[in-house]
This record gives structure tokens, C-alpha cells and sequence, in this order.
């Protein structure tokens, strides 16, 4: 089943058109990698699944982009939208509020104030992002007192909060050391059960050793796409097959 | 921006091309051992088998190497693992060799009853497989590997004419059945050898193409 379907996306940024013809599915309930080398429209891509690319100016976009059947740049609520695809970014942002208030802010906004209602639902997504047991004696200590890995989780637990279908990941281990990556990678690989997780990575093992599918672009266009398997044993483009072995890029 | 790992890969190249070449050379001296009776070969052959297991040690220890710190994908991945399981082939090649070279030098006693004209033949045939399959490795050649593949069939063909052969000589008289059996296993190893060198093909045929040879 398709969680998203992508037709004739187009993307400027004012003159500059950074993505061009984007058409693909993303499944429900797996890992598709975006890769490819800087400024070939992966991170656009990303953003555009959410509408995060709303807030840019002179952004515009046309093609059909849809989640669970539903055109997502119509006349729909972009709150609620942003409720149902969570993201989380390549450097930790953690507010700089208590741990527990971090994971409570998105469900508060959304209307919850049973104290036991949100402790129930803090605890849960602390668990999901295995990072209750390291904060579960600290949730009133400073979020900005984690580590830069342990914060990174915690903004994972903070996308979940709001039980989101989707999880969008722009780089989420680019600025974390080996450890920290592992554990995150280990995570995303348990959340797909429960979600449908879009990662853009530049580390191509990493990609290979988490994603089911992988999609390569450059230049603004999804060169291919298909099972991370094949894409990384026998890319069908040579273009694919020249990035990833490093030969350009 | 690449220029370490080309250079490690060229490096793997040559030492493919190398061990190649020495177990080529353990075949042919076998088979002149074989032609000439002559112990002395036969030995000669039996201590490449040294050689060549160091060989194969070397090339491995090369590609996981290069797969540690290169973490290849792609082709690059595809020819790496080809290396490391064409290598497994190639020594058995070469302990095949040696296991003829100990039946010549166990046969060394007594005159052959008939020159066994067939097993050249297998030999020859053998090492173009042998040679064939390691070229088409290094010059990534499909074509050359999928003729080794096809070549196959003639060293079958030639199997079963010394096995026919033999079985007529061992009915003409008892007597030759010792030296006929002998003769039955130097020419079931070449025909090993035959199928290593398939093997060997069909993994270069992965490496160039991704897809693994369905066998029939």
C-alpha cells in the first residue's frame, strides 16, 4: 500500500526549478532513502511531503502530491497535515524547555491537558524513541542537558508525540557520533512497524543498511528508483552506479 | 577522487591474473608429467600447490581489505565478492592438479598400456577453460566467460570417450584394470577442473552483469 503518491511534481524556488517531473510512490510501513549528491533537490523533496516549503518565498509547486489518496496541496489543514507527517531535521532542536515539556508541547497544542493523559503519552514516545530509561529520572531537567545523540532521539519522541503516520528524516545522523547513529538507525528500523519513514542520508551505507527502497537524484530529477538491494548491487543507471562508487558527485 | 581504491582494485587485477597463471602452469606440468611418466614433474607440480594456496590467501586477505575500507557497492562490490569466490575455485584447480600429479607419481612403476592420447586432449582443453575464465575476469569480457561455459560440453565429450575406452581395454583384459582406473580418475579430475573453470565464468558473468547464471 502506497502512503504516497507523487505525480508530475515540479518545484521552483522563484527562477531556479529544483525539482523537475518528480512521479514515485512511497509505501506505507517501510524506509525509502533519498540520495544524492548536494543540491539535487532530495531535501526539497522531503520538505514538499509535509508543505515545509510553504514557508520559503517565491516557492511554488505544481504536480500532485498525495497522502492516503488525499491531493495535500489542496484545501486541506496544514496543521493537521504536519500532525500526520512528523519530522525530524539533521541537527537536534530541542526546545529549550524540560525534557518532559518538549514531548507534552505538540500534544498540548493539539488540545491535550489530562496531566495523565500526557504523562502517559510522554512515557510512550520516550519508550518508542529508546530514550525512556537514559531521561525517565530526569524529565524535569533541561532538554539541552541530553546529549547531542540522546537529543536527537528526544526530537524523535517529540515527532511521535503526536501520533504521526509519517516520519520524514532529513540527515537525522549527520551530526551524531557512530554510537548515537547506530541506535538511531536501529530505531528507525523498529518504527516502521508503526510508520512510514522518508529519510534523506548522504551516507550511502547507511542508506543501504536501513532503507527497503532508495531513490537516487541529481540535478532536480529522481534518476531511479526501486529495492534498495538492487539499486546498490545493480543500479540500472550508470549515473546511479557512477554516484554511489564515487566516481562523481 | 578515487584514485586509492582504482589502484587497490588494478592491484587485485594483477594478483588474479598471477594466480591464474600458476595454476595454469601446475596443469600443464601434471600433464607432461602424465605424458612423460616423469616423477620429477610430477613433484614439481605437487609444490606449486604451496604457491598457490598462499595465492589464494593474499587475494582474500586483499579483498576484505578493500571491502572494509572501501565498503564497495555496485560493481565494484559485484567484483570484489567475484574475486573472493573465484579464489576458492582456482585452489581446488590446483589441488586437483596435484591429486593427477600423485596418481603419475603412483602409476611411475610400470609402462602405460596404451598412451592415453584422450587426456592431453582434456588437458588442453582444461587450461583454456582455466585461462579463458580468468581473462574474461580481467578484461570483463562476458562473452569469453560465456564460451567457457559452452566450452564445457567438449571436455564432457572427451570425458566420456576415455571412459569408454577404458571400460573396452579393462574387458579386454582383467589385467589393466588397476592402470585403468587410475587412468578413470586422472580424467574424472580434469573433468573437475572443467566444471571449477565454469564456476568461475558464471561468477564473472554475475560481476559484469548482476545476474546470476540459472544453471540448466
Amino acid at each position: 500500500m502506497n502512503k504516497f503518491s507523487l505525480a508530475d511534481v515540479n518545484l521552483w524556488y522563484n527562477d531556479f526549478q529544483a525539482l523537475k517531473n518528480i512521479t514515485m510512490d512511497i509505501p506505507a510501513n517501510m524506509i525509502t532513502a533519498f540520495i544524492g549528491p548536494s543540491g539535487c533537490g532530495k531535501s526539497t523533496l522531503i520538505k514538499s511531503l509535509n508543505r515545509m516549503n510553504d514557508l520559503v518565498e517565491g516557492c511554488k509547486i505544481t504536480g500532485n502530491i498525495m497522502l492516503d489518496g488525499e491531493i495535500i496541496y489542496g484545501n486541506i489543514d496544514v496543521n493537521l497535515l504536519r500532525k500526520r507527517v512528523g519530522m525530524v531535521f539533521q541537527k537536534p532542536n530541542p526546545f529549550p524547555m524540560t525534557i518532559y515539556d518538549n514531548i507534552a508541547y505538540g500534544p498540548r497544542t493539539h488540545g491535550i491537558k489530562s496531566k495523565f493523559k500526557l504523562n502517559e503519552i510522554v512515557e510512550k514516545s520516550l519508550r518508542d524513541a529508546a530514550i525512556w530509561d537514559e531521561t525517565k529520572d530526569r524529565l524535569k531537567k533541561s532538554a539541552l542537558s541530553l546529549s547531542g545523540g540522546q537529543q536527537q532521539r528526544l526530537c524523535i519522541a517529540r515527532a511521535l508525540s503526536v501520533q504521526p503516520d509519517v516520519l520524514l528524516m532529513d540527515e537525522p545522523t549527520s551530526a551524531l557520533d557512530p554510537i548515537s547513529t547506530s541506535k538511531i538507525e536501529e530505531l528507525v528500523i523498529k518504527l516502521k512497524k508503526d510508520y512510514t519513514i522518508v529519510i534523506v542520508t548522504h551516507n550511502m551505507q547507511q542508506a543501504a543498511r536501513i532503507s527497503d527502497n532508495t531513490g537516487f537524484f541529481l540535478l532536480g530529477e529522481l534518476i531511479e528508483y526501486g529495492g534498495t538491494g538492487q539499486i546498490f548491487s545493480v543500479p540500472g543507471e550508470k549515473r546511479t552506479e557512477d554516484y554511489i562508487t564515487g566516481r562523481f558527485g | 577522487m578515487r584514485s586509492r581504491f582504482d589502484e587497490q582494485l588494478t592491484k587485485l587485477n594483477d594478483m588474479m591474473v598471477e594466480m591464474g597463471a600458476l595454476i595454469e602452469k601446475t596443469i600443464t606440468l601434471a600433464t607432461q608429467a602424465l605424458k612423460d611418466q616423469d616423477v620429477e614433474l610430477a613433484k614439481k607440480a605437487i609444490a606449486f600447490e604451496n604457491d598457490v594456496d598462499q595465492m589464494e590467501k593474499d587475494i582474500e586477505a586483499l579483498c576484505m581489505k578493500l571491502l572494509l575500507q572501501q565498503q564497495p557497492v555496485a560493481k565494484d562490490l559485484r567484483l570484489i565478492s567475484t574475486a573472493l569466490k573465484m579464489i576458492t575455485d582456482m585452489e581446488r584447480i590446483s589441488d586437483q592438479a596435484a591429486d593427477i600429479s600423485e596418481i603419475v607419481i603412483m602409476m611411475a612403476g610400470a609402462p602405460y598400456i596404451q598412451e592415453p592420447e584422450k587426456i592431453p586432449q582434456m588437458a588442453t582443453a582444461t587450461v583454456k577453460m582455466v585461462t579463458d575464465s580468468v581473462d574474461a575476469f580481467v578484461k570483463k569480457d562476458l562473452q569469453l566467460a560465456k564460451n567457457v561455459i559452452e566450452y564445457d560440453d567438449v571436455v564432457d565429450g572427451l570425458f566420456d570417450e576415455v571412459k569408454f575406452r577404458l571400460i573396452e581395454l579393462m574387458r579386454a583384459d582383467n589385467a589393466n584394470g588397476e592402470q585403468c582406473i587410475d587412468f578413470l580418475m586422472i580424467a574424472k579430475y580434469f573433468e573437475r577442473i572443467g566444471d571449477h573453470a565454469c564456476n568461475i565464468a558464471e561468477w564473472v558473468i554475475y560481476s559484469i552483469t548482476g545476474k546470476q547464471v540459472v544453471k540448466p
